[in-house]
Protein backbone atom coordinates (compact mmCIF):
# COMPACT_ATOMS: atom_id res chain seq x y z
CA UNK A 1 0.00 0.00 0.00
CA UNK A 2 1.20 3.51 -0.75
CA UNK A 3 1.48 6.11 1.99
CA UNK A 4 -1.49 8.22 3.02
CA UNK A 5 -0.77 11.92 3.16
CA UNK A 6 -4.03 13.74 3.80
CA UNK A 7 -7.21 13.45 5.84
CA UNK A 8 -9.30 13.14 2.68
CA UNK A 9 -7.11 10.33 1.39
CA UNK A 10 -7.39 8.52 4.72
CA UNK A 11 -11.18 8.94 4.82
CA UNK A 12 -11.42 7.51 1.29
CA UNK A 13 -9.20 4.60 2.25
CA UNK A 14 -11.23 3.96 5.44
CA UNK A 15 -14.44 3.91 3.40
CA UNK A 16 -13.03 1.12 1.25
CA UNK A 17 -12.13 -0.83 4.41
CA UNK A 18 -15.48 -0.37 6.17
CA UNK A 19 -18.10 -2.97 5.29
CA UNK A 20 -21.55 -1.65 4.34
CA UNK A 21 -24.69 -2.74 6.12
CA UNK A 22 -26.47 -5.56 4.26
CA UNK A 23 -28.92 -3.15 2.60
CA UNK A 24 -30.98 -5.63 0.56
CA UNK A 25 -31.48 -7.95 3.54
CA UNK A 26 -32.30 -5.01 5.83
CA UNK A 27 -34.78 -3.55 3.33
CA UNK A 28 -36.48 -6.89 2.87
CA UNK A 29 -36.85 -7.44 6.63
CA UNK A 30 -38.00 -3.87 7.17
CA UNK A 31 -40.58 -4.30 4.39
CA UNK A 32 -42.25 -7.42 5.68
CA UNK A 33 -42.09 -6.62 9.42
CA UNK A 34 -43.33 -3.07 8.78
CA UNK A 35 -46.08 -4.52 6.62
CA UNK A 36 -46.97 -7.03 9.30
CA UNK A 37 -47.29 -4.30 11.96
CA UNK A 38 -49.55 -2.30 9.62
CA UNK A 39 -51.59 -5.44 8.93
CA UNK A 40 -52.04 -6.00 12.68
CA UNK A 41 -53.23 -2.41 12.94
CA UNK A 42 -55.69 -2.96 10.10
CA UNK A 43 -57.01 -6.15 11.74
CA UNK A 44 -57.60 -4.30 15.01
CA UNK A 45 -59.33 -1.53 13.05
CA UNK A 46 -61.64 -3.90 11.18
CA UNK A 47 -62.42 -5.74 14.41
CA UNK A 48 -63.39 -2.48 16.13
CA UNK A 49 -65.65 -1.50 13.22
CA UNK A 50 -67.23 -4.93 13.36
CA UNK A 51 -68.06 -4.30 16.99
CA UNK A 52 -69.87 -1.12 16.01
CA UNK A 53 -67.23 1.44 17.04
CA UNK A 54 -67.08 4.46 14.72
CA UNK A 55 -64.10 5.12 12.46
CA UNK A 56 -62.42 7.90 14.50
CA UNK A 57 -62.56 5.91 17.71
CA UNK A 58 -61.34 2.78 15.94
CA UNK A 59 -58.21 4.64 14.77
CA UNK A 60 -57.57 5.77 18.34
CA UNK A 61 -57.93 2.20 19.60
CA UNK A 62 -55.47 0.96 16.94
CA UNK A 63 -52.86 3.52 18.07
CA UNK A 64 -53.42 2.74 21.74
CA UNK A 65 -53.07 -1.00 21.28
CA UNK A 66 -49.96 -0.76 19.09
CA UNK A 67 -48.33 1.69 21.52
CA UNK A 68 -49.16 -0.61 24.42
CA UNK A 69 -47.84 -3.66 22.61
CA UNK A 70 -44.58 -1.93 21.69
CA UNK A 71 -44.08 -0.51 25.20
CA UNK A 72 -44.83 -3.90 26.73
CA UNK A 73 -42.38 -5.71 24.43
CA UNK A 74 -39.75 -3.02 25.16
CA UNK A 75 -40.12 -3.76 28.87
CA UNK A 76 -39.71 -7.47 28.21
CA UNK A 77 -36.41 -6.91 26.36
CA UNK A 78 -38.00 -8.18 23.14
CA UNK A 79 -38.57 -5.02 21.08
CA UNK A 80 -34.85 -4.23 20.74
CA UNK A 81 -34.41 -7.65 19.14
CA UNK A 82 -37.27 -7.00 16.72
CA UNK A 83 -35.77 -3.57 16.00
CA UNK A 84 -32.34 -5.01 15.36
CA UNK A 85 -33.85 -7.45 12.89
CA UNK A 86 -36.39 -5.18 11.19
CA UNK A 87 -34.75 -1.73 11.47
CA UNK A 88 -37.03 0.90 9.98
CA UNK A 89 -39.80 -1.70 9.69
CA UNK A 90 -40.51 -1.52 13.41
CA UNK A 91 -39.09 1.99 13.92
CA UNK A 92 -41.21 3.99 11.49
CA UNK A 93 -44.69 2.85 12.60
CA UNK A 94 -46.07 4.12 15.91
CA UNK A 95 -44.40 1.12 17.60
CA UNK A 96 -40.97 2.72 17.10
CA UNK A 97 -42.18 5.95 18.64
CA UNK A 98 -43.43 4.13 21.75
CA UNK A 99 -40.14 2.23 22.00
CA UNK A 100 -38.13 5.45 21.74
CA UNK A 101 -39.95 6.85 24.80
CA UNK A 102 -40.07 3.72 26.94
CA UNK A 103 -36.44 2.70 26.42
CA UNK A 104 -34.87 5.90 27.87
CA UNK A 105 -37.45 5.86 30.66
CA UNK A 106 -36.21 2.40 31.63
CA UNK A 107 -32.56 3.30 31.12
CA UNK A 108 -32.60 6.41 33.31
CA UNK A 109 -34.78 5.08 36.12
CA UNK A 110 -31.59 4.72 38.18
CA UNK A 111 -31.28 8.54 38.24
CA UNK A 112 -34.72 8.90 39.87
CA UNK A 113 -38.19 9.78 38.63
CA UNK A 114 -37.61 13.52 38.13
CA UNK A 115 -34.09 13.96 36.73
CA UNK A 116 -33.98 10.45 35.34
CA UNK A 117 -37.24 9.19 33.90
CA UNK A 118 -38.91 12.62 33.62
CA UNK A 119 -36.02 14.56 32.16
CA UNK A 120 -34.56 11.88 29.91
CA UNK A 121 -37.74 10.22 28.60
CA UNK A 122 -37.80 12.31 25.41
CA UNK A 123 -34.09 12.28 24.59
CA UNK A 124 -34.71 10.09 21.54
CA UNK A 125 -38.30 11.06 20.67
CA UNK A 126 -37.85 14.79 21.48
CA UNK A 127 -36.45 15.82 18.09
CA UNK A 128 -39.24 13.91 16.30
CA UNK A 129 -41.85 15.76 18.35
CA UNK A 130 -40.24 19.19 17.96
CA UNK A 131 -39.77 18.99 14.21
CA UNK A 132 -42.96 17.02 13.63
CA UNK A 133 -45.09 19.61 15.40
CA UNK A 134 -43.11 22.55 13.96
CA UNK A 135 -43.51 21.32 10.40
CA UNK A 136 -47.24 20.68 10.89
CA UNK A 137 -47.64 24.27 12.12
CA UNK A 138 -45.73 25.51 9.08
CA UNK A 139 -47.86 23.46 6.69
CA UNK A 140 -51.01 24.61 8.54
CA UNK A 141 -49.96 28.22 7.99
CA UNK A 142 -49.40 27.61 4.28
CA UNK A 143 -52.82 26.00 4.10
CA UNK A 144 -54.50 28.99 5.77
CA UNK A 145 -52.75 31.46 3.45
CA UNK A 146 -53.59 29.66 0.21
CA UNK A 147 -57.07 28.34 1.07
CA UNK A 148 -58.78 31.46 2.41
CA UNK A 149 -62.07 30.78 0.64
CA UNK A 150 -62.53 27.44 2.42
CA UNK A 151 -61.53 28.77 5.81
CA UNK A 152 -64.23 28.63 8.43
CA UNK A 153 -63.67 31.14 11.18
CA UNK A 154 -64.93 29.91 14.49
CA UNK B 1 24.87 9.46 38.60
CA UNK B 2 21.95 10.07 36.34
CA UNK B 3 21.12 7.24 34.01
CA UNK B 4 19.33 8.35 30.87
CA UNK B 5 16.55 5.89 30.21
CA UNK B 6 15.22 7.55 27.12
CA UNK B 7 16.11 6.04 23.78
CA UNK B 8 15.32 7.73 20.50
CA UNK B 9 12.43 10.15 20.35
CA UNK B 10 9.92 8.81 22.84
CA UNK B 11 10.85 5.37 24.13
CA UNK B 12 12.24 4.37 27.50
CA UNK B 13 14.23 1.34 28.58
CA UNK B 14 13.80 0.52 32.25
CA UNK B 15 17.09 0.17 34.12
CA UNK B 16 15.57 -2.47 36.40
CA UNK B 17 12.93 -4.53 34.62
CA UNK B 18 9.66 -4.47 36.58
CA UNK B 19 7.97 -7.78 37.34
CA UNK B 20 4.29 -8.34 36.66
CA UNK B 21 3.76 -10.51 39.71
CA UNK B 22 0.13 -11.43 39.42
CA UNK B 23 -2.97 -10.75 37.35
CA UNK B 24 -6.71 -11.09 37.78
CA UNK B 25 -9.68 -10.59 35.50
CA UNK B 26 -13.45 -10.57 35.83
CA UNK B 27 -15.68 -10.37 32.77
CA UNK B 28 -19.37 -10.26 31.92
CA UNK B 29 -21.76 -12.82 30.46
CA UNK B 30 -21.09 -12.03 26.79
CA UNK B 31 -17.35 -12.45 27.29
CA UNK B 32 -18.15 -15.73 29.04
CA UNK B 33 -19.57 -17.00 25.75
CA UNK B 34 -16.53 -15.74 23.84
CA UNK B 35 -13.51 -17.78 22.76
CA UNK B 36 -11.28 -16.69 25.69
CA UNK B 37 -13.67 -17.61 28.52
CA UNK B 38 -11.45 -20.26 30.09
CA UNK B 39 -8.66 -17.75 30.72
CA UNK B 40 -10.64 -15.34 32.88
CA UNK B 41 -10.69 -15.75 36.65
CA UNK B 42 -14.38 -15.11 36.95
CA UNK B 43 -17.25 -14.75 34.48
CA UNK B 44 -20.47 -13.07 35.61
CA UNK B 45 -23.90 -14.49 34.91
CA UNK B 46 -25.59 -11.13 34.43
CA UNK B 47 -24.64 -7.49 33.88
CA UNK B 48 -25.94 -6.21 37.22
CA UNK B 49 -24.08 -8.59 39.55
CA UNK B 50 -26.64 -7.96 42.26
CA UNK B 51 -26.30 -4.16 42.04
CA UNK B 52 -28.99 -1.58 41.32
CA UNK B 53 -27.30 0.20 38.45
CA UNK B 54 -24.74 -0.60 35.76
CA UNK B 55 -22.42 2.02 37.19
CA UNK B 56 -22.49 0.27 40.56
CA UNK B 57 -21.96 -3.05 38.83
CA UNK B 58 -18.88 -1.71 37.04
CA UNK B 59 -17.51 -0.37 40.33
CA UNK B 60 -18.02 -3.76 41.89
CA UNK B 61 -16.25 -5.46 38.99
CA UNK B 62 -13.11 -3.32 39.31
CA UNK B 63 -13.21 -3.55 43.13
CA UNK B 64 -13.44 -7.32 43.13
CA UNK B 65 -10.76 -7.62 40.45
CA UNK B 66 -8.34 -5.50 42.48
CA UNK B 67 -9.16 -7.44 45.66
CA UNK B 68 -8.63 -10.67 43.78
CA UNK B 69 -5.24 -9.70 42.36
CA UNK B 70 -4.04 -8.53 45.76
CA UNK B 71 -5.09 -11.73 47.50
CA UNK B 72 -3.64 -13.88 44.70
CA UNK B 73 -0.30 -12.08 44.97
CA UNK B 74 0.00 -12.71 48.71
CA UNK B 75 1.19 -9.14 49.25
CA UNK B 76 -0.42 -7.40 52.23
CA UNK B 77 -2.63 -4.42 51.44
CA UNK B 78 -0.34 -2.20 53.52
CA UNK B 79 2.64 -3.10 51.35
CA UNK B 80 1.05 -1.81 48.17
CA UNK B 81 2.18 1.74 47.63
CA UNK B 82 -0.06 2.93 44.82
CA UNK B 83 -3.12 1.99 42.90
CA UNK B 84 -3.27 3.29 39.33
CA UNK B 85 -6.66 2.83 37.73
CA UNK B 86 -9.16 4.32 35.36
CA UNK B 87 -12.30 3.70 33.33
CA UNK B 88 -14.65 5.37 30.86
CA UNK B 89 -17.43 6.73 33.06
CA UNK B 90 -17.65 10.49 33.61
CA UNK B 91 -14.81 11.55 35.94
CA UNK B 92 -13.76 7.88 36.20
CA UNK B 93 -16.34 7.02 38.85
CA UNK B 94 -16.18 3.27 38.35
CA UNK B 95 -12.61 3.10 39.63
CA UNK B 96 -12.83 5.85 42.26
CA UNK B 97 -16.10 4.52 43.71
CA UNK B 98 -15.01 0.92 43.42
CA UNK B 99 -11.63 1.50 45.03
CA UNK B 100 -12.59 3.99 47.76
CA UNK B 101 -12.39 1.33 50.45
CA UNK B 102 -9.04 -0.17 49.46
CA UNK B 103 -6.97 2.17 51.67
CA UNK B 104 -4.22 2.35 49.06
CA UNK B 105 -3.05 5.73 47.70
CA UNK B 106 -4.97 6.10 44.48
CA UNK B 107 -3.91 7.80 41.28
CA UNK B 108 -6.78 7.94 38.82
CA UNK B 109 -5.84 7.87 35.16
CA UNK B 110 -7.69 8.54 31.97
CA UNK B 111 -6.51 7.55 28.54
CA UNK B 112 -9.85 6.34 27.21
CA UNK B 113 -9.39 2.71 26.19
CA UNK B 114 -5.60 3.05 26.50
CA UNK B 115 -5.88 3.49 30.29
CA UNK B 116 -4.60 0.02 31.18
CA UNK B 117 -1.26 0.37 29.43
CA UNK B 118 -1.08 3.99 30.56
CA UNK B 119 -1.34 2.74 34.14
CA UNK B 120 1.40 0.16 33.51
CA UNK B 121 3.68 2.88 32.12
CA UNK B 122 3.10 5.23 35.05
CA UNK B 123 3.41 2.45 37.62
CA UNK B 124 6.63 1.04 36.18
CA UNK B 125 8.12 4.56 36.09
CA UNK B 126 7.21 5.01 39.75
CA UNK B 127 8.82 1.70 40.64
CA UNK B 128 11.88 2.23 38.47
CA UNK B 129 12.31 5.66 40.02
CA UNK B 130 12.17 4.16 43.53
CA UNK B 131 8.95 5.89 44.45
CA UNK B 132 7.18 2.59 44.98
CA UNK B 133 7.88 -1.08 45.51
CA UNK B 134 4.54 -2.70 44.79
CA UNK B 135 1.71 -1.17 42.81
CA UNK B 136 -1.60 -2.37 41.51
CA UNK B 137 -2.82 -1.31 38.04
CA UNK B 138 -6.38 -1.76 36.87
CA UNK B 139 -8.94 -0.64 34.30
CA UNK B 140 -12.56 -1.46 33.66
CA UNK B 141 -15.45 -0.93 31.28
CA UNK B 142 -19.06 -2.06 31.15
CA UNK B 143 -21.12 -2.49 27.99
CA UNK B 144 -24.34 -1.12 29.49
CA UNK B 145 -22.86 1.90 31.26
CA UNK B 146 -20.84 2.78 28.16
CA UNK B 147 -23.85 2.49 25.86
CA UNK B 148 -25.82 4.70 28.23
CA UNK B 149 -23.13 7.35 28.30
CA UNK B 150 -22.06 7.34 24.66
CA UNK B 151 -24.88 5.91 22.58
CA UNK B 152 -28.55 4.96 22.91
CA UNK B 153 -30.67 3.28 25.60
CA UNK B 154 -30.18 -0.48 25.51
CA UNK B 155 -33.82 -1.27 24.85
CA UNK B 156 -34.03 1.03 21.82
CA UNK B 157 -34.81 -1.02 18.73
CA UNK B 158 -32.10 0.31 16.41
CA UNK B 159 -29.49 -1.32 14.20
CA UNK B 160 -25.76 -1.04 14.83
CA UNK B 161 -23.50 -0.17 11.88
CA UNK B 162 -21.06 -2.84 10.71
CA UNK B 163 -18.08 -0.75 11.86
CA UNK B 164 -19.37 -0.37 15.43
CA UNK B 165 -17.69 -2.19 18.28
CA UNK B 166 -18.97 -3.88 21.40
CA UNK B 167 -17.74 -2.47 24.71
CA UNK B 168 -16.31 -5.24 26.85
CA UNK B 169 -17.88 -5.74 30.27
CA UNK B 170 -14.93 -6.56 32.43
CA UNK B 171 -11.88 -5.52 34.31
CA UNK B 172 -8.28 -6.58 34.50
CA UNK B 173 -5.76 -5.86 37.23
CA UNK B 174 -2.08 -6.63 37.70
CA UNK B 175 0.45 -6.24 40.50
CA UNK B 176 3.79 -4.73 39.53
CA UNK B 177 6.71 -5.24 41.82
CA UNK B 178 10.36 -4.24 41.98
CA UNK B 179 11.91 -7.60 42.77
CA UNK B 180 10.60 -10.61 41.01
CA UNK B 181 11.20 -13.25 38.46
CA UNK B 182 9.17 -11.88 35.59
CA UNK B 183 7.43 -11.56 33.25
CA UNK B 184 9.20 -8.22 33.05
CA UNK B 185 8.15 -4.88 31.70
CA UNK B 186 11.34 -3.88 29.92
CA UNK B 187 10.51 -0.80 27.90
CA UNK B 188 7.67 1.50 26.97
CA UNK B 189 6.72 4.04 24.36
CA UNK B 190 4.09 6.58 25.39
CA UNK B 191 2.09 7.74 22.40
CA UNK B 192 1.35 11.14 20.92
CA UNK B 193 -2.18 12.33 20.22
CA UNK B 194 -2.85 11.62 16.55
CA UNK B 195 -5.96 12.91 14.81
CA UNK B 196 -6.73 11.21 11.51
CA UNK B 197 -9.78 13.43 10.91
CA UNK B 198 -12.32 10.63 11.38
CA UNK B 199 -15.65 11.95 12.67
CA UNK B 200 -17.67 8.75 12.62
CA UNK B 201 -18.17 7.65 16.25
CA UNK B 202 -19.17 4.25 14.96
CA UNK B 203 -15.76 3.70 13.45
CA UNK B 204 -13.35 3.99 16.37
CA UNK B 205 -10.95 1.47 14.87
CA UNK B 206 -10.26 3.77 11.93
CA UNK B 207 -9.95 6.79 14.24
CA UNK B 208 -7.37 5.10 16.49
CA UNK B 209 -5.36 3.15 13.89
CA UNK B 210 -3.26 6.23 13.06
CA UNK B 211 -2.18 6.65 16.68
CA UNK B 212 -1.35 2.96 16.92
CA UNK B 213 0.76 3.19 13.76
CA UNK B 214 2.60 6.26 15.07
CA UNK B 215 3.42 4.60 18.41
CA UNK B 216 4.38 1.21 16.98
CA UNK B 217 6.73 2.71 14.40
CA UNK B 218 8.25 5.09 16.96
CA UNK B 219 8.85 2.08 19.20
CA UNK B 220 10.62 0.15 16.46
CA UNK B 221 12.71 3.15 15.36
CA UNK B 222 13.65 4.19 18.92
CA UNK B 223 14.61 0.75 20.15
CA UNK B 224 16.09 -0.47 16.88
CA UNK B 225 13.84 -3.52 17.06
CA UNK B 226 11.88 -5.00 14.19
CA UNK B 227 8.41 -6.58 14.34
CA UNK B 228 9.87 -10.11 14.45
CA UNK B 229 11.78 -9.27 17.65
CA UNK B 230 8.44 -9.98 19.35
CA UNK B 231 6.62 -13.31 19.49
CA UNK B 232 3.37 -11.44 19.43
CA UNK B 233 2.14 -7.87 19.08
CA UNK B 234 -1.27 -7.01 20.54
CA UNK B 235 -3.29 -3.85 20.14
CA UNK B 236 -6.09 -3.02 22.55
CA UNK B 237 -9.35 -2.47 20.73
CA UNK B 238 -8.85 -1.56 17.09
CA UNK B 239 -11.30 -4.27 16.11
CA UNK B 240 -11.41 -5.93 12.72
CA UNK B 241 -11.41 -2.73 10.69
CA UNK B 242 -8.72 -0.99 12.74
CA UNK B 243 -6.56 -4.10 12.70
CA UNK B 244 -6.71 -4.27 8.93
CA UNK B 245 -5.92 -0.58 8.64
CA UNK B 246 -2.97 -0.83 11.05
CA UNK B 247 -1.47 -3.70 9.04
CA UNK B 248 -1.75 -1.59 5.88
CA UNK B 249 -0.42 1.60 7.49
CA UNK B 250 2.64 -0.06 9.02
CA UNK B 251 3.31 -1.89 5.77
CA UNK B 252 3.28 1.41 3.88
CA UNK B 253 6.05 2.59 6.24
CA UNK B 254 8.10 -0.54 5.64
CA UNK B 255 7.21 -2.66 8.67
CA UNK B 256 5.42 -5.95 8.21
CA UNK B 257 3.51 -7.00 11.34
CA UNK B 258 1.03 -9.27 9.62
CA UNK B 259 2.36 -12.60 10.86
CA UNK B 260 2.56 -11.99 14.61
CA UNK B 261 0.00 -9.25 15.22
CA UNK B 262 -3.49 -9.51 16.68
CA UNK B 263 -6.01 -7.30 18.42
CA UNK B 264 -7.60 -7.96 21.83
CA UNK B 265 -10.96 -6.72 20.52
CA UNK B 266 -10.76 -9.31 17.76
CA UNK B 267 -9.74 -12.10 20.16
CA UNK B 268 -12.34 -11.63 22.90
CA UNK B 269 -15.52 -12.20 20.87
CA UNK B 270 -16.64 -14.62 18.22
CA UNK B 271 -17.65 -12.22 15.46
CA UNK B 272 -19.91 -14.61 13.60
CA UNK B 273 -21.88 -16.08 16.51
CA UNK B 274 -21.88 -13.15 18.92
CA UNK B 275 -22.88 -10.42 16.49
CA UNK B 276 -20.29 -7.98 17.75
CA UNK B 277 -19.60 -6.51 14.30
CA UNK B 278 -16.09 -5.02 14.35
CA UNK B 279 -15.08 -6.61 17.68
CA UNK B 280 -14.64 -5.60 21.31
CA UNK B 281 -13.61 -2.25 22.74
CA UNK B 282 -13.31 -0.38 26.03
CA UNK B 283 -10.74 -0.11 28.83
CA UNK B 284 -11.74 -3.55 30.02
CA UNK B 285 -10.90 -5.13 26.66
CA UNK B 286 -7.11 -5.07 26.74
CA UNK B 287 -7.14 -5.14 30.57
CA UNK B 288 -9.05 -8.41 30.78
CA UNK B 289 -7.44 -10.00 27.72
CA UNK B 290 -3.96 -9.19 29.00
CA UNK B 291 -4.70 -10.19 32.62
CA UNK B 292 -6.51 -13.29 31.50
CA UNK B 293 -5.20 -14.68 28.25
CA UNK B 294 -1.86 -13.00 27.46
CA UNK B 295 -0.46 -13.17 31.00
CA UNK B 296 -1.15 -16.90 31.16
CA UNK B 297 0.50 -17.39 27.77
CA UNK B 298 3.58 -15.62 29.16
CA UNK B 299 3.55 -17.81 32.29
CA UNK B 300 3.33 -20.92 30.15
CA UNK B 301 6.20 -19.51 28.07
CA UNK B 302 4.14 -19.72 24.87
CA UNK B 303 5.14 -16.10 24.32
CA UNK B 304 8.50 -14.86 25.48
CA UNK B 305 8.47 -11.33 24.13
CA UNK B 306 5.36 -9.34 23.49
CA UNK B 307 4.50 -5.78 22.59
CA UNK B 308 1.27 -4.46 24.03
CA UNK B 309 -0.27 -1.36 22.46
CA UNK B 310 -3.44 0.02 24.02
CA UNK B 311 -5.42 2.42 21.86
CA UNK B 312 -7.85 5.10 22.99
CA UNK B 313 -10.30 7.45 21.30
CA UNK B 314 -10.14 10.80 23.10
CA UNK B 315 -13.66 12.07 22.55
CA UNK B 316 -16.94 12.40 24.40
CA UNK B 317 -20.53 12.62 23.27
CA UNK B 318 -20.50 16.45 23.33
CA UNK B 319 -17.45 16.72 21.08
CA UNK B 320 -18.89 14.30 18.56
CA UNK B 321 -22.26 16.11 18.54
CA UNK B 322 -20.38 19.33 17.86
CA UNK B 323 -18.88 17.71 14.79
CA UNK B 324 -15.32 17.42 16.09
CA UNK B 325 -13.02 14.73 14.74
CA UNK B 326 -11.80 11.95 17.02
CA UNK B 327 -8.19 12.20 18.23
CA UNK B 328 -6.58 8.87 18.99
CA UNK B 329 -3.82 7.81 21.36
CA UNK B 330 -1.79 4.63 21.72
CA UNK B 331 0.67 3.61 24.41
CA UNK B 332 3.06 0.68 23.98
CA UNK B 333 4.79 -1.47 26.53
CA UNK B 334 7.06 -4.46 25.99
CA UNK B 335 6.82 -7.48 28.27
CA UNK B 336 9.56 -10.10 28.18
CA UNK B 337 10.44 -13.22 30.14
Amino acid sequence: MRQINSIEEYQKYVNTKTPNSPIIKNCFNAFWVGGLICAIGQIIFEFCKLRGIDETNSYIIVSMLLIFLSAFLTGLNVFNKIGKFAGAGSLVPITGFANSIVSPAMEYKSEGYVMGVGAKMFTVAGPVLIYGISSSILIGLIYIIFNTQNLILV
Amino acid sequence: MIIIKKVGKQSYILSNPITIKESASIVGPKEKNGPLHQFFDKCLEDEFWGEKSWEKAESKIIKETVNMVISKSGIANADIDFCFAGDLLNQCIASSFGLRETNIPFIGLFGACSTFVESLIVASSFIDGDFAKNTVCAASSHFCSAEKQFRFPLELGNQRPQSSQWTVTGSGAVILTKDGTGPYITSFTPGKIVDMGIKDVNNMGAAMAGAAEDTIISHFKDTGRSPNYYDAIFTGDLGYIGKDILIDLTESKGYNIKSNYNDCGVLIFDKENQDTHSGGSGCGCIASVFSGYIYKMLQEKKYKKILLIATGALMNSTSSQQGESIPGIAHAISVEL
